[in-house]
């Protein structure tokens, strides 16, 4: 065998959410703490392939990336009809915690990205005792809307090109250029008004102000990181929701914007791996 | 340090044709459009009329009966901070400049949201020109 084969393998699992049976795919790689990681809305697990890999990180973390049901490769269910997809706070919280279910995992960390982040805190707020910590990129109880998601999916615009275009923004200038691209490129395959359907849980349905402060961080630690380049959920953001979380650690990054993990893998390994291991520490 | 000032900022945008004919990639995403609009400093913005990618025509703002489909102007420090090799957080995208309210975005936005990708490139182009005598 003359190829170079990554350590990351896919599966699919089939998974009970909110009462219909999902074929959810996942990769995963390593062993030890599980560690589920969540893409961004319009987005797909790619985005995690290069933490996936890491060696080092692999040798104390379980760590495994799901398609959320209509991305990437899980599909819509059986069940779905021609109607509007749209996320909820609870079908993705219920997503998250039944696909922890159906593999078993005892206590995992959870780390999301943007929409991810965002559920992230309703997963503090909720259900805290599930999890040994908590990690949102990218989150916030709120952000303000800068865009009309109409744009996102009508039929005399390019939904993929009109998707990556919009985001394309968000991607600090300082990362490699292919990088930029592939993060793009995830934008450009997501079904049509699967990106805008997300943005229903991001806008309408997920605003956490008043609730956040429920969190506490004693029960599940709770780290919060956000790209500086990130006009959409910006640092203040961040440091703003952070402020009525006693005890979460917060951390800006430099040269990063919305998506740390696939815009620049190494620029975001530096930020991410002292967290890992701090939570490896604490047991 | 001096800033620029805005004739600075005019003589910048007026380099947008050349620079835009010398980018072949950038004239492929531009192939399908043909629009007159709004680009350029607010208050003083260029009428542009771009015809199957290429710039035709640029000219100030005529007194009488212009016409045009959308517009997007931003402040003279917007462009100047937007135009920088590596801009600084929250000035280095046309829609972050709109958020913060450096830009204005208004009009007809179809032909503008089909080619977002294309205006963000297009007036990213001075980034090479003015690298250095800026900051």
């Amino acid at each position: 065998m003359n190829g170079n084969i990554e350590p990351i393998v896919g599966r699919y699992v089939h998974v009970d959410i909110c009462g219909v049976m999902h074929r959810i795919y996942f990769e995963e790689n390593g062993s030890g703490i599980p560690l589920v990681c969540l893409h961004t809305a319009g987005s797909d697990n790619r985005q995690w392939r290069h933490l996936l890999c890491d060696d080092e990180l692999s040798r104390h973390y379980r760590m495994i990336a799901f398609d959320m049901p209509w991305h990437g490769k899980s599909n819509p269910p059986d069940q779905a009809t021609s109607g509007e997809y749209q996320l909820t706070t609870a079908s993705f919280t219920q997503a998250i915690r039944a696909f922890c279910a159906a593999l078993a995992l005892e206590r995992p960390v959870v780390m999301g990205c943007s929409i991810g982040g965002r559920i992230v805190l309703n997963l503090a707020i909720d259900h805290a005792r599930e999890f040994r910590a908590l990690i949102g990129l990218e989150a916030a109880d709120f952000q303000q809307p800068w865009y009309d998601t109409n744009w996102l999916h009508r039929p005399d615009v390019h939904g993929g090109e009109v998707c990556a275009a919009l985001v394309s923004g968000l991607i600090a200038p300082q990362g490699p250029q292919a990088a930029r691209r592939e993060t793009l490129w995830h934008y450009m395959q997501s079904g049509p008004g699967v990106f805008k359907g997300d943005l229903h849980f991001y806008r309408v349905d997920g605003d956490l102000r008043g609730r956040v402060e429920k969190i506490d961080t004693a029960i599940c630690p709770l780290y919060l990181l956000t790209g500086e380049y990130d006009f959409s959920c910006t640092a203040d953001d961040t440091l703003r929701t952070a402020r009525s979380i006693p005890g979460a650690q917060v951390t800006i990054m430099e040269k990063l914007g919305h998506f740390p993990m696939s815009e620049n893998p190494v620029q975001f390994r530096q930020y991410i791996a002292p967290v890992l291991h701090q939570i490896r520490q604490a047991g | 340090m001096t800033q620029p000032s805005g004739p600075w900022i005019t003589n910048i945008f007026a380099t947008l044709p050349k620079l835009l004919d010398a980018d072949r990639e950038l004239l492929r995403a531009g192939r399908w459009l043909n629009v007159d609009c709004l680009l350029g400093p607010a208050g003083q913005p260029f009428l542009v009329s771009i015809r199957e990618g290429r710039i035709t025509e640029m000219s100030a703002l005529p007194k009488t009966m212009p016409s045009w489909r959308f517009s997007y102007t931003a402040s003279p420090q917007a462009w100047i901070e937007y135009w920088r090799p590596e801009p600084k957080p929250g000035w280095h995208d046309l829609l972050a400049l709109t958020k913060r309210g450096e830009a204005h975005l208004a009009g007809e936005l179809h032909p503008f949201m089909t080619h977002l990708q294309y205006f963000k490139d297009l007036l990213a182009l001075p980034r090479s020109v003015v690298s250095g005598k800026s900051a």
